[in-house]
Order: structure tokens, then C-alpha cells, then sequence
């Protein structure tokens, strides 16, 4: 190693400690086109020295083609990844900034400001520490300014930059700064927000974005970087209660069993008392073990794995916690979701809950209010489209472990999976458990489901006869029966038109009406299941995921789907009840092939082709059916 | 937790979750640093059990000679499973960037040939180490990011990624590539391998080797394959190389940086992004993107 190599090695050895000292700061810019966003965060990269040459020649020549600054160098194309935005001039996703200075690490959100787009704001905001809100000086507090400020808020953010920006339009007036500060001050009581720092700033001149400016002495606050820099961020002093859910059980050899994952809040001592409090199994932690040697402590954000004294079973999913201070362990609980998806929400479809690590399915019970984003009132609603909150009621399959998101997001927040599309459609942060599930418990009953069926010599099954209106199902399945009946067999028929004159009677038809029609006769049938029973439905059910759900209520091989496969001019022609005319006629609304969509089965276990077969073949086919699978 | 720390923790986090909920992973191993700093956090996040996934190396039959050699002695000594996938029809039908250029040649030795390897494999996750500083369109790409049947990344079709909770549901015959290194920047990942003493190949340190100049680019003749040009003779000068791929396509830089602190002190006053020495950026604007959403990294 030469003196120089030797110099640059010591050198580097200091930088490298100061490095040390350097902590993260993630926030999030809130404000649209017109209030100077891009052009902001394309300040704060430019002045800390974070464009290299090469792009700084790419941007100048963007800034000719596209550029909005009459030639001059247009910071807001640095940010506007994609291609097709750039065109457009609109940023139309969540982008992720990065810059440094010798202070911290920073990483910057940049999210749209315009109203379709509260999902990625809602997204950046979810892992920020801070934000920074701006203003144009000239337009003041506005409604997408609430708007910007309430999503914030709803995630939990603590701490807010209210950044007045285009000070240079309003020729550094002071007036204009404190006129804006009032207002927004007296608007944001309704929020929860613990620090508010105002700073008058102009992005594109460059004032009091890194340094103090001279055209503003009336200002003796920091400048935006010197504020984000400094502003305090909760790190490792983390008084919360102990959580980890479990990633993955890390078994490499029967003599090694661990369980890896990070901690969400809290930390853990070596001998420290853990619990899984869904299955109530406690013991304590004997090591933390990681690549680089075993800690005697561990805390929040640290990634390791842990080993226990007892041989107890935990898998992923489960959450290791505090024995003292315990999560809520429930099947029910109240939340506030953000719809993220262009289908709409369908109180009671069946969605994937994400929390944590672990996946459970979820249904919404009950939609109580939406909040309309820029007044922050409560209205009624039945649904909620892409981009709408909600405040709602949530049931799950089984009960799981969490904390309300105020106190704990990391275990208190969750996503909401569409089954079928496989697509993320929803966020969500618990307000509470609903101990009302507590109170139900399971009955075991010694006459189970097999010794019913046993009795009458069949074995209990459900016959799901699905199929356009017209297509012959009732017929069928009517005749179905009577030849069980026949045979001796103990059946019921649950049938579409009869379930709505009276267990359903309160449902229209509406997409979500029908999701929850479906859902009752789901239920009804697994209970005529329980007792034993072949039964028979007989409904439209037109969505996969609710014939999906009412398969999932069942055992493995109880539920036989029928599909009545007659084409819909036959059914139309056939119009027995008349009411295709209507439907074209347009009297009535959401009619299934008409109006409404029917989504065909992909696996149904049973096919009718209904265009070509007798109701009496078709009959016998299933019957066959039957026999061939043991059920009569 | 200083944010070096933060950054390892948030990737061994991202690893695990793919482990857990995959059928399928492989980690595609290009050799660079960035999959060095990868490999290293997959050693971490599943020890003391070995790394659950073989590591899946693309070769477009015109990589740095030493490139091979390094992944060769990095598997042996780490105890890894190595898949090594050479797009055949290619190499039947001759193609290479001096006889095809940059463009042909990446997408048929590069984006087809992993397309080949993933179906080959029936691999349902891929980890990659693309990081979100390096090029406008990556900023925006989840850390789990979706892929069709084809292959296909679709910018506008995104799932919203939240908090630490990512959606890793596909059907059969769809897949994600995961990106453990999204909020890592250049100067974090030199800073690391430094800290953690991460070994790299050693074309990213300065010596005589060597090169041509083209375009404003320094080339380096790593073989008998490369065709010089009328006049053209090789020159030995003392160059390194900031980023590595194929090495007809990879511009050296000059620099006597023979040191891993000499390299981030020269990275602190540097004034060109990594990616200026690739030639496959510079086809078009929005090149990189138009090549993701055809199944690039």
C-alpha cells in the first residue's frame, strides 16, 4: 500500500465513522404539479450534490424537448420516471428519491397530488416519518391541501413541514406567509398532528430550501434541509411493547430450531418471557442468533432469529410478544380501509387479510360510514369505489393477534387481497377488537355431521346448481330430488326465489346485496350439511368468488358445483318467468346476462350442457355422479 | 440503527418473505457488486441454514473472463447451487454485440435467455439486485414486482406496496421478481461491502489493462473475439470499471483506485452516474423502461 492509498485509507476510515452516526429519515411530499412538487424535491437532489454530470446533460436536453421553463433547466423531468407521464407532464405513481448529506440518509416519496390519486399517497405516506405539505403562496390553504393533510394524519404521521412555496410571486411577503399559516393552523386542530414547522420557500430560486435567504429576513426558522436534517425521528428508543411475528421457522438440522423475523416494535433480552397469545404457548428466549454472532438484545427494526427454550409450536404468522403487555387476540375487529382498485368493495365477498406475516380470510361485515376526503364528513354508503376510506367492521376465519394501528401500526395495519385477480385492493389500519366473538364460542356437540349422515345412509353434501336464469336449474335440481326422495335419501332444496321471499327478503340486487344473498345460503347450507343432509341449491350465483366462498365453508369434496350450461338465447327464448323482456325492456336493473355479468365456472365437478340435454338425463347424470363418489 | 443497518435488516426482511411464500425462488446472480451485496444478505438472512435457492447466472457468452472465474470460486466456497443458462439458439445463430449490436444482442443473449431460464425452471420468484437510484423508471417498480405469463412488467398495472406487507400471490405460470436492494444507492452499497469486507471481482479495482477507445468510451480487449478497427491498437492504460456487464458493451473508467476506500473517495467526488459506462441505457430515451416491461431486469 503506497502513502497515498494509505492517506485515502485513513480518510475514508474517518468518514466511515461519521457514516455511523448517520441515521434514516423517510418522508413524503404532498402538493401537485402546480404547487412546484417535482421541482421541490429536483432542488433538494441538485443542491446536495446528488446529479451526476451525465444526467444533469440528459435533463438539460429533456428540458428542450418537453421542458416547461422555456429552456431553462426543468427539475421536475428528473422525477417523472416513467415514459408515458413524462408526455402527459404528470407524475402518476409512487416514485422513491434518495439523497444524503453528512448528516442522514434520506428517502423521499413522491406521490401525486391529484384527487384519483389518493392510493399512492396513501402507499408513500405508509412508511414516512414526516411530511412536507405544500402550498403555492398565491393560492393559500386549499381543498387538496385538507385533503393531503387528513390522508397524512390517517396514517399516522406525527410530524409536518408546511412548506409555503413561489415566495418569490408574492414578493417575499410576509403577510401572505402568516395569512397562510393561520389558516392552515386553524384548520389542522381537527387533526392529530404533534409538530407543525412552517417554512417560506422558494424551490425554483432556491430560498430557504438548503440555506437561510436574503430576501426573507423576517424568517429566522430553518431553512427545509437544515429542518429535515435535525428533526428528531423516533430510532432505537423504542418504549412500545415487544412484538415479532414470525417470517419463517429457520430449521437447518434437527438440533437447530428458530424462528426469523424482524421486530416490529419493542425489544428482547436474552431470558426475556415471550407468548404466542392466539394458542396462549409462552416461554423464553434462550438466543438471538444472527450471521454475525448471537445479541444479548435485540430491538426494533433488527432483523434476527430467535431460539426458545421450550419446544412449543410456532409457525408463520404467529406473533411472538410481551407476556405483560399482550396484543388483542380476536376474530372481529373495526377499521378504517382505503379502497385501491377500480372494481368496488363487496361487503361480505371474501378477501385475503395480510397482517404481519401472517394470511387469513376476512370478510366486512358492516360498512358503517365512507369520509369524504376533503371535508372530512361522514357519509352513508353500501360500497366503496377506488380511492374512497371507509370505516367498517371486519370478521375473519379465525382469530389473530394485533394492536389498534395508534398504538402500534406495525401491527396494527393490513392489506386486503383480492382471491381471485390475486390484486391488492385495499389498506387498512385497526381501530379495535370487537369482543362480541369472545362471547360466541363454538358448542361441541357430541352427534356430529357423520354420525347424522351415517343414520341415513348417505353422506352429507351440497349440490351447487348454478346457471342463467331460465337455464333450467330448478327444473333440474327439482327432479333431482324427488329421485333421492325416491331412493330414500334425506335432501332439502334451497331455491333461489323461495330463500329471497323470506330468509332474504331484505336483499335487492345489487352486486352487493348478491354477495351477501350468497353468502346466507352458504351459511344455511353448510348448517343443513352439519345435520346431515344432500342439499341442493338452486341460485344463479353468478361471481366465482362467492360460488368460491360457499365452497370454502365446507369440507374438502362436500360441495359439487352444477353447472347449467344452456346458452343465453336458449334461456331468453325459453323466458319462462318473462323476465328477460323486462330486462331488455329495461325495467329491471343488474339482470344477470343482460345487465349483470355472469362469471362461467372453471372447475365445476358436474357439467349440464343445458342447450342439448333433458331435464331427465341431466337428472340421472348427477345421480351417477353421486354414486361414482360415494355419497348414496 | 445507523441506515446501513436499516437498509440490511429492511433486505434480509424482503428475502424471508419470498422464501416463505414461494414455491420457487432463484436469485439471478450477475456476478457485479450488487449481486455480491445480495448474495451476502441472503447468507444472512437464512443462517445458520444454508441459501434456501440456487443462484441463476444468464451468460451471454461474452462476460469478463474474470467474471467467470470469481463466480466460479464464490460458489465453491460458499457451498452454493449455481443454474447457468446460455441462451443456445443465439449461440447457434452467432449472435454478439459486434456482429448484432448492443440492442440485438441484449435481448436475445440477455431478456430472452432469462425468459428461457425462468420457464426452464418453473421458478415462481427471482431476486434481483436492480436498485431504485439507478434509473428514472426503477424508481417507481415495487420492491415485489409483478410479471405475467409472458414475462411482462405492466408500469401503469402495479400493486400498491404498503408499509412492509407485500402481496406475493400469483397463479401458476406467473411470477415476481424481487428487488431486496430497492432503497440502496450507489454510495451505500460501496460503504457496505467495505464495512462487511464483502469480496468483488477485481475488475472493479484499478491496473494496467487493455483498451480501446470508442465512442468517448474506454473498451477493454478481454479476448481474441474483439475486432479491431483500421489503426486501432490496443493501449495499456491503469482503468477500472464502475459497473460490469458484457465487456464489449462496459466502458472503463481511468483511475488508479486500487483500494475499496481509494474507490469511495473517488465516488464522492464523482461527477458521472454508474450507468453512463453502459451502452445499453443510451438507445433511446425511456430505453430502460421499454426494456423492463419486455421481461429485463
Amino acid at each position: 500500500m503506497n502513502d497515498l492509498s494509505k492517506a485515502a485509507t485513513a480518510e475514508i476510515d474517518a468518514y466511515l465513522k461519521t457514516q455511523e452516526q448517520k441515521n434514516l429519515l423517510r418522508f413524503i411530499t404532498c402538493g401537485s404539479v402546480d404547487d412546484g412538487k417535482s421541482t421541490f424535491i429536483g432542488r433538494l437532489l441538485w443542491d446536495s450534490k446528488l446529479l451526476f454530470e451525465d444526467q444533469l446533460a440528459a435533463l438539460t436536453a429533456e428540458s428542450k424537448r418537453v421542458g416547461t421553463q422555456n429552456g431553462g433547466i426543468d427539475y421536475a423531468l428528473l422525477l417523472d420516471g416513467l415514459q408515458a407521464e413524462r408526455e402527459q407532464g404528470i407524475t402518476i405513481d409512487v416514485a422513491y428519491r434518495f439523497f444524503a448529506t453528512d448528516k442522514r440518509k434520506f428517502i423521499v416519496a413522491d406521490t401525486p397530488g391529484h384527487e384519483q390519486y389518493t392510493r399512492n399517497m396513501v402507499t408513500g405516506a405508509s412508511t414516512a416519518d414526516l411530511a412536507v405539505i405544500l402550498i403555492d403562496a398565491r393560492k393559500g390553504v386549499l381543498i387538496q391541501t385538507m385533503r393531503h393533510s387528513y390522508l397524512v394524519s390517517l396514517l399516522g404521521i406525527k410530524k409536518v413541514v408546511l412548506a409555503v412555496n413561489k415566495m418569490d410571486l408574492v414578493d417575499y411577503d410576509e403577510a401572505v406567509f402568516n395569512k397562510i399559516l393561520g389558516d392552515y393552523m386553524k384548520f389542522a386542530e381537527q387533526l392529530d398532528f404533534e409538530e407543525i414547522t412552517p417554512i417560506p420557500v422558494s424551490a425554483l430560486k432556491g430560498d430557504n430550501m438548503i440555506c437561510a435567504s436574503d430576501a426573507m429576513p423576517w424568517y429566522d426558522g430553518p431553512s427545509v434541509l437544515e429542518h429535515l436534517e435535525t428533526v428528531h425521528v423516533s430510532a432505537s428508543d423504542d418504549n412500545r411493547p415487544f412484538r415479532f411475528p414470525v417470517q419463517w421457522v429457520n430449521r437447518p438440522n434437527l438440533d437447530f430450531r428458530g424462528f426469523s423475523g424482524t421486530v416490529a416494535s419493542g425489544s428482547i433480552r436474552v431470558g426475556d418471557p415471550i407468548v404466542e397469545p392466539a394458542s396462549g404457548q409462552s416461554s423464553k428466549v434462550a438466543r438471538i442468533v444472527t450471521f454475525d454472532g448471537d445479541l444479548k438484545e435485540a430491538s426494533k427494526g433488527q432483523a434476527v432469529t430467535l431460539t426458545l427454550e421450550d419446544e412449543i409450536d410456532i409457525s408463520r404468522g404467529d406473533i411472538l410478544c410481551a407476556t405483560k403487555a399482550r396484543p388483542a387476540t380476536a376474530d372481529q375487529f373495526e377499521a378504517k380501509i382505503v379502497w385501491m382498485k377500480a372494481e368496488p368493495m363487496l361487503p361480505s365477498r371474501t378477501y385475503l387479510l395480510k397482517l404481519g406475516t401472517g394470511t387469513t380470510a376476512a370478510r366486512i361485515s358492516s360498512l358503517k360510514y365512507k369520509v369524504n376526503v376533503n371535508t372530512m364528513e361522514h357519509v352513508a354508503t353500501k360500497t366503496l369505489e377506488l380511492n374512497e376510506i371507509g370505516v367498517c367492521n371486519l370478521s375473519l376465519d379465525k382469530a389473530i393477534s394485533f394492536d389498534p394501528y395508534a398504538d402500534i401500526p406495525e401491527t396494527g395495519s393490513f392489506i386486503l387481497i383480492d382471491r381471485f385477480t390475486n390484486a391488492t385492493v385495499a389498506a387498512g389500519m385497526i381501530d379495535f377488537a370487537l369482543r362480541r366473538a369472545d362471547n360466541i364460542h363454538w358448542q361441541s356437540v357430541d352427534i356430529h355431521k357423520e354420525a347424522r349422515a351415517e343414520q341415513k345412509g348417505q353422506k352429507a353434501s351440497v349440490l351447487w346448481f348454478t346457471g342463467l336464469s331460465g337455464s333450467g336449474k330448478s327444473t333440474i335440481a327439482n327432479l333431482v330430488e324427488k329421485k333421492l326422495h325416491a331412493m330414500n335419501k334425506h335432501t332439502y332444496l334451497l331455491d333461489g326465489d323461495n330463500v329471497r321471499h323470506g330468509l332474504n327478503k331484505d336483499l335487492g340486487f345489487t352486486d352487493a346485496d348478491r354477495v351477501e344473498n350468497i353468502r346466507r345460503v352458504g351459511e344455511t347450507a353448510k348448517l343443513m350439511v352439519d345435520a346431515g343432509l344432500i342439499t341442493l341449491v338452486s341460485f344463479i350465483s353468478p361471481f366465482r368468488s362467492e360460488r368460491q366462498m360457499a365452497r370454502g365453508l365446507l369440507e374438502e369434496g362436500e360441495f359439487l358445483e352444477v353447472f347449467v350450461d344452456t346458452p343465453l338465447e336458449i334461456c331468453e327464448e325459453r323466458d319462462i318467468k318473462g323476465l328477460y323482456k323486462k330486462a331488455r325492456a329495461g325495467e329491471i336493473k343488474n339482470f344477470t346476462g343482460i345487465s349483470s355479468d355472469y362469471e362461467r365456472p372453471e372447475n365445476a365437478e358436474i357439467i349440464i350442457d343445458g342447450g342439448k340435454t333433458s331435464p331427465e338425463d341431466a337428472a340421472d347424470q348427477i345421480i351417477a355422479t353421486l354414486e361414482m363418489r360415494g355419497f348414496i | 440503527m445507523t441506515h446501513l443497518r436499516q437498509l440490511e435488516a429492511e433486505s434480509i426482511h424482503i428475502f424471508r418473505e419470498v422464501v416463505a411464500e414461494f414455491e420457487r425462488p432463484v436469485m439471478l446472480y450477475s456476478i457485479g457488486k450488487d449481486s455480491a451485496v445480495l448474495l451476502h444478505l441472503a447468507r444472512k438472512a437464512f443462517h445458520p441454514s444454508p441459501v434456501p435457492f440456487p443462484l441463476l447466472h444468464v451468460d451471454t457468452t461474452w462476460k469478463f473472463r474474470d467474471m467467470i472465474h470469481f463466480r466460479d470460486t464464490i460458489v465453491k466456497d460458499y457451498g452454493l447451487e449455481l443454474l447457468v443458462h446460455i441462451n443456445a439458439e443465439g449461440v447457434k445463430q452467432g449472435v454478439g454485440p459486434f456482429t448484432h449490436g448492443s440492442a440485438l444482442h441484449t435481448d436475445i443473449m440477455k431478456t430472452e435467455a432469462l425468459k428461457q431460464a425462468l420457464d426452464h425452471y418453473k421458478f415462481d420468484a427471482a431476486f434481483g439486485g436492480a436498485r431504485r437510484d439507478e434509473e428514472a423508471s426503477r424508481a417507481k417498480e415495487r420492491v415485489f414486482s409483478f410479471r405475467n405469463e409472458a414475462h411482462r412488467w405492466d408500469p401503469k398495472n402495479q400493486r400498491p406496496e404498503l408499509w412492509n406487507l407485500y402481496n406475493g400471490r400469483v397463479r401458476k405460470g406467473e411470477s415476481i421478481r424481487a428487488f431486496p436492494l430497492s432503497n440502496w444507492t450507489e454510495l451505500d452499497i460501496w460503504q457496505y461491502i467495505y464495512m462487511e469486507d464483502i469480496p468483488i471481482v477485481p475488475l472493479y479495482f484499478a491496473a494496467k489493462r487493455p483498451v480501446v477507445e470508442r465512442e468517448g468510451m474506454l473498451i477493454m480487449v478481454d479476448d481474441e473475439r474483439m475486432p479491431l478497427n483500421a489503426g486501432e491498437t490496443p493501449m495499456m492504460k491503469s482503468v477500472r470499471f464502475r459497473t460490469l456487464g458484457c465487456y464489449p458493451l462496459t466502458g472503463a473508467i481511468e483511475s488508479t483506485a486500487s483500494t475499496l476506500p481509494e474507490i469511495i473517495q473517488e465516488m464522492l467526488v464523482a461527477r458521472t452516474s454508474e450507468r453512463q459506462g453502459r451502452l445499453i441505457d443510451k438507445d433511446q430515451a425511456g430505453s430502460m423502461e421499454k426494456k423492463k416491461q419486455e421481461g429485463y431486469f
